[in-house]
């Protein structure tokens, strides 16, 4: 069964501290949907930021997209990264750049020539309700704007998997439902959807969705299910 | 080759600009006009050193004691001496003449001895001690001083000078890309927020690389091509003042190759900053994960 995502006995620590994340053992199934929760401090961030190759473990072996990544070279991840779409808890936008160029950057930087930029970037803005907002920098726009400003950004170059870190935190419950609502399309179009979050109504809402909880930097999983995960219902096209 | 000089009007706006520019091309200007003008001394330098050991190669003078009363005849013995292609004679009372802008009229002391003087020219195979022979026929105590041993240590000094230009020349070249080091690293931390995120959203070190190179390439060419036009100008200043020199050194001054070379400098310095550039911010690049 193809995995999108391996961790093998992964921990880590930052530094010479105490490891924020032990022994995690799980697979993440291409094309599927998963909610990662967990307390604060649980090490949500921690596994994503592994997930997004923004930082490597410090002991076991991580594949994504059935290549072992642990301790590949730098100038091996760009081209893994690009696979990869990431919505930001603090949103990391470019504070001095228009919400067209935030969003425009994944393109850009995979290659893509201006004339090729304007059509789906405009497009992604209209989707999430910014079109009118293309030309403004990020700090002239509120939280829940330069949110979904992220998550254009994110899923502009139709990423392989797409990690998010509180996507919704910042929007009114209709925006929350038509941003899930984005993730569940990507999701049937083939991305794996890694989201984490304490929304449990939001949790609850999407069907089909497998759950990853942490507790105290260790995956609690009883029916081993993302350890073997079980082949997915079939979806309506 | 030059790609990343010419890069999309988005990726330019992905370094932002505060409306000031940085003092990196100042701190380049300065640098360039002093290398300039060190470089121009210092060629300057070599082609006088050049035009004297040249002068003096083949030339050489006949001391004569107490005046030479046989002046004529010795100059007639130098002359028809095989080898010597031109003899001049420089008598004990034009001798007096010069000692008195140093000496005043002490210098016609019969105290004072005043040899004669006998400049002459001769071939690299004339046989030194025949004429000082044939010299010392007519008067005794004549000899031959080579005016290259009486130069040497001038000589000298002008290759230490050259060579100390040189030095200043790399010195200051090493003090530009140390200044473009400091300003490539002030600048990567200025922008380490956009380089994270780049870097997140799969961006290569060459692509964030070639942001950095083109911002300093372009300060480095401002502030070479400044401080090459304020030498340039300065040079041109001097250059009455080099003529009146070179007409002293007999016609030592700065030649078309030199001018190239000058002018190349400025060029040669902004292709270094790039590259100091280049290399200090991929190596910086290369500490994060």
């Amino acid at each position: 069964m193809a995995a999108v995502a391996e961790f093998d006995s992964v921990g880590l620590r930052y530094g010479t501290g105490a490891e924020v994340l032990r022994d995690l053992d799980f697979r993440l199934r291409t094309g599927s949907f998963y909610f990662l929760t967990g307390a604060s401090g649980a090490g949500k961030t921690s596994l994503l930021k592994l997930l997004y190759l923004a930082q490597r473990p410090t002991r076991g072996r991580i594949k994504l997209f059935g290549e072992e990544l642990s301790e590949a070279p730098r100038e091996a991840l760009p081209p893994f990264r690009r696979r990869i779409g990431v919505v930001f808890q603090d949103f990391r936008l470019i504070r001095h750049l228009s919400a067209f160029d935030n969003v425009a950057l994944p393109l850009r930087v995979s290659g893509a020539k201006d004339e090729d930029v304007e059509g789906p970037v405009r497009e992604m803005l209209a989707w999430v309700g910014l079109a009118d907002r293309a030309s403004a920098r990020p700090p002239t726009l509120s939280g829940g704007e330069q949110q979904r400003v992220a998550i254009a950004r994110a899923v502009i170059n139709r990423p392989e998997l797409l990690v998010a870190d509180e996507p919704t935190g910042n929007v009114d419950a209709e925006m929350a439902s038509r941003l899930m609502g984005l993730f569940t399309a990507l999701n049937r179009l083939g991305t794996t959807v890694v989201v984490a979050t304490h929304d449990v109504g939001l949790i609850s809402a999407t069907a089909g969705a497998q759950l990853i909880r942490l507790e105290n930097g260790t995956l609690v999983d009883p029916t081993g299910s993302l350890r073997n995960p079980p082949r997915p219902p079939k979806r309506r096209a | 080759m030059f790609d990343w000089l010419f890069v999309a009007p988005a990726e330019r706006r992905l370094l932002a600009s505060s409306g000031r520019r940085a003092p990196t091309p100042w701190v380049i200007a300065i640098m360039t006009f002093s290398i300039m003008l060190i470089a121009a001394t210092g060629l300057a330098l070599a082609n006088t050193a050049g035009v004297l050991s040249r002068a003096i190669e083949s030339r050489y003078a006949l001391e004569v004691p107490g005046g030479g009363a046989n002046l004529n005849a010795l100059v007639g013995a130098v002359r028809s001496s095989p080898g010597v292609t031109s003899a001049e004679a420089v008598s004990e009372s034009q001798m007096r003449q010069t000692l008195k802008k140093w000496l005043g009229p002490e210098a016609d002391s019969a105290e004072l001895p005043v040899p004669a003087l006998i400049h002459f020219d001769a071939d690299a195979g004339a046989d030194l001690t025949a004429i000082q022979g044939r010299a010392q026929a007519i008067a005794s105590g004549a000899r031959i001083v080579a005016h290259r041993d009486s130069v040497s240590p001038l000589l000298h000094s002008l290759t230490l000078l050259q060579a100390v230009a040189f030095g200043l020349v790399l010195l200051l070249s090493a003090a530009a890309a140390a200044a473009v080091v400091l300003a490539a690293r002030g600048s990567l931390d200025t922008h380490r927020f956009t380089i994270e995120v780049m870097h997140g959203i799969g961006a290569t070190d060459i692509q964030v690389a070639h942001l950095f190179q083109r911002k300093i390439a372009i300060d480095a060419f401002i502030g070479s091509i400044t401080g090459g036009v304020a030498a340039a100008l300065v040079l041109a200043l001097l250059a009455g003042g080099a003529a009146f020199v070179g007409e002293l050194t007999g016609g030592a001054s700065l030649g078309l190759k030199d001018i190239v070379v000058l002018a190349l400098l400025p060029f040669a310095l902004t292709g270094l900053a790039t590259w100091v550039a280049r290399a200090a911010v991929l190596k910086a690049l290369r500490e994060a994960l």
